[in-house]
């Protein structure tokens, strides 16, 4: 059983570098999760792991064996695909067994696997059927017994469940984390949901252009972002970011310290409480009101016109346009450099 | 409301009827070539018998008789069929690499590859004729007339092949790279059953063009590898006095394919419409 070393991954299409020295050590075992936004690398990263894409520089090992030229199939890794990408012309039984046969194993061995595989996923009634005959959390599942019965080293997963409705998203995350917990291997997964990213890593990594922005626990990122970045990346809705001058009167006050000019102070929607003014770090006017039952968030506008969103239990009394408070306990405030965006 | 019901009523018998006509103005000649293979060759050229004739099936059994049909056929049939397949076996694996691992210039390969359907054949007349007469020796056999078909087909042949292959999500190719299959193995487990109605029409439509090639069949042909477009060719008189003989020629000469067209229609408008959808 093997972890997996990054060192100084870099990625060039012709003059065009996408990635820019990624340095990442993941243990036997771990569930990381790669997350960003579109274009930044994540499923180039993943690509690079399963011998897709080429390693323009810099070294991929898996255990302690550098695999930068060891072909994909070699690896010990396998790969579920965002549109699962079955062999149409397959059973789901053929699909499963089609990598073992090409690795020239024994039949009754890839019958042994292929049936296992299906029980574990449930699809044991529909290993004869073709895949367009199946729904789309089937076919997903497919994908996955598709990668189990190869037992790999490290499972790939991209972006799995894009294609997938809500409730089926929801259920298929589910079943991936019981996975998990049942084969214990290696998984890294690609995902722009920071949902998905919170729920199922162990260790997540936040990417942006080519590089690694943080690496952490779901909840160290979200309690210490060492940037702006993250911290707006890492929790839903997206923390809120005031300068000296958008605060209110009180505000240096309330957090125990004058915020600098060189400085951001960034609060997330969640730990913003409706206060009076006396006590307020922030005020705005009220713009819009999104009540959903067990929640209310609200959209306000300061003086100086930084649109903020206060997520709170209940929604507030005033009605549009009138002002309201907020404060926050001081230790949830998070400062950043204006400039750097580096946690200061 | 009314006025839009009328309309779409009044479309639904007009373009039926504009289908017809220009339908039947496509066939028309075709079936003129067929009405006129029954006539004596004195009869074809009569305006007064050009609908009242004695019908007679003596062109046909001339043309056994006289000039064996059949040598020509089979000579059409061994040339178009080898032809088709050494362009798929060329076409396939090319289109493959262009399709899932394209470079910077696999755009320009594609047009350079198609620019070599602009050169005009008579342009090359003379030295092909040169070379595979005097120094090749190979003038007037089975083994030139399929390497020129297989030739002159091979940029719509890999054109076709391509526009098919995109199609085709890459992903599931990756999926087979994962699953440790050969670049063979992607191409015959996987690339050739997923594609294989494009595959098939760019098949027929192949091998009819090469049964309906002329140009170069009728040049480099005498008698051993002569195909049925050489047969109509020598059949063809500068004064027209056999226009029954040379339609029956005609007629037999473009049964079998359209036959063969008939029979996979489906495959053919797909094959001629590929893309225009997308």
């Amino acid at each position: 059983m093997a972890g997996l070393t990054l060192r100084d991954v870099k990625k060039r299409y012709g003059e065009t570098q996408v990635m820019h020295g990624v340095d990442l050590d993941i243990e036997h075992g771990e569930f990381v999760v790669f997350v960003g936004p579109s274009g930044c690398g994540k499923s180039t990263l993943l690509r690079m792991i399963a011998g897709l894409e080429e390693i323009s520089d810099g070294t991929v090992a898996i255990g302690d064996t550098v695999v930068n030229q060891v072909a994909a199939s070699k690896r010990g890794v396998a790969m579920v695909f965002q549109t699962y990408a079955l062999y149409p012309h397959m059973t789901v039984y053929k699909n499963m067994a089609f990598g073992l046969k090409q690795a020239k194993t024994d039949p009754a061995e890839i019958d042994k696997r292929v049936k296992a595989a299906a029980e574990i996923l449930q699809l044991g009634d529909y290993l004869d059927r073709s895949p367009r005959n199946l729904s789309g959390g089937q076919r997903q599942r497919v994908a996955i017994g598709r990668a189990i019965v190869r037992d790999p080293e490290v499972f790939l997963f991209d972006e799995p469940l894009s294609n997938l409705d809500a409730a089926l998203r929801v259920q298929t995350r589910l079943e991936i984390a019981r996975l998990h917990e049942r084969l214990g291997n290696t998984m890294i997964y690609v995902t722009h949901d920071q949902v998905e990213a919170m729920t199922l890593a162990d260790k997540i990594v936040v990417l942006r252009d080519g590089r690694i922005e943080q690496v952490g626990s779901p909840i160290e990122l979200y309690e210490r972002p060492q940037n702006a970045f993250v911290a707006q990346f890492i929790g839903s809705p997206k923390m809120n970011f005031f300068g000296p001058d958008d605060l209110a009167a009180n505000a240096a006050a309330v957090l125990g310290k004058e915020l600098p000019a060189s400085q951001q102070v960034g609060l997330r929607p969640e730990h913003m409480v409706i206060s009076d003014a006396a006590n307020g770090v922030v005020e705005g006017k009220m713009e819009l009101v999104e009540n959903l039952g067990e929640y209310a968030m609200v959209h306000m506008i300061t003086d100086t016109g930084v649109e903020f969103i206060a997520k709170t239990e209940k929604p507030p009394a005033a009605k549009k346009g009138e002002v309201i408070s907020f404060t926050i306990k001081p230790e949830l405030a998070h400062y950043f450099d204006a400039e750097t965006g580096l946690r200061s | 409301m009314a006025a839009v019901t009328e309309r779409s009523n009044f479309g639904k018998i007009a373009w039926p009827i504009v289908a017809w006509i220009v339908a039947l103005i496509f066939f028309f000649p075709i079936f003129w070539l067929v009405f006129t293979s029954f006539k004596t060759d004195a009869d074809a050229v009569k305006p007064e018998h050009l609908f009242r004739f004695t019908p007679t099936l003596e062109n046909y059994t001339n043309m056994t008789q006289n000039y064996d049909y059949w040598r020509f056929a089979i000579n059409s049939v061994i040339t178009s069929t080898f032809a088709t397949l050494f362009a798929l076996f060329v076409g396939v694996p090319a289109a493959y690499a262009m399709a899932f691992n394209p470079s910077r210039h696999t755009k320009d390969i594609l047009m350079w590859m198609l620019s070599t359907k602009m050169l005009p054949a008579a342009a090359v007349l003379y030295p092909m004729t040169f070379l595979t007469k005097n120094f090749l020796g190979i003038f007037d056999t089975h083994f030139l007339v399929i390497v020129v078909l297989c030739l002159i087909n091979l940029p719509i042949v890999i054109w076709m092949l391509f526009t098919y292959f995109k199609e085709i999500p890459k992903e599931i190719i990756e999926a087979g790279k994962m699953d440790g299959v050969s670049t063979w193995g992607e191409i015959k487990d996987i690339l050739i059953p997923l594609a294989w109605g494009g595959i098939a029409s760019t098949a027929l439509l192949t091998f009819i063009f090469c049964w309906n090639e002329a140009y170069w069949t009728v040049r480099l042909t005498t008698i051993d590898a002569a195909t049925l477009s050489k047969l109509i060719e020598g059949n063809r008189a500068p004064e027209g006095l056999f226009f029954g003989r040379l339609s029956a020629v005609s007629t037999a000469a473009i049964a079998p394919i359209v036959i063969l067209g008939w029979f996979c229609q489906k495959q053919l408008v797909q094959g001629l419409t590929f893309g225009a959808v997308k």
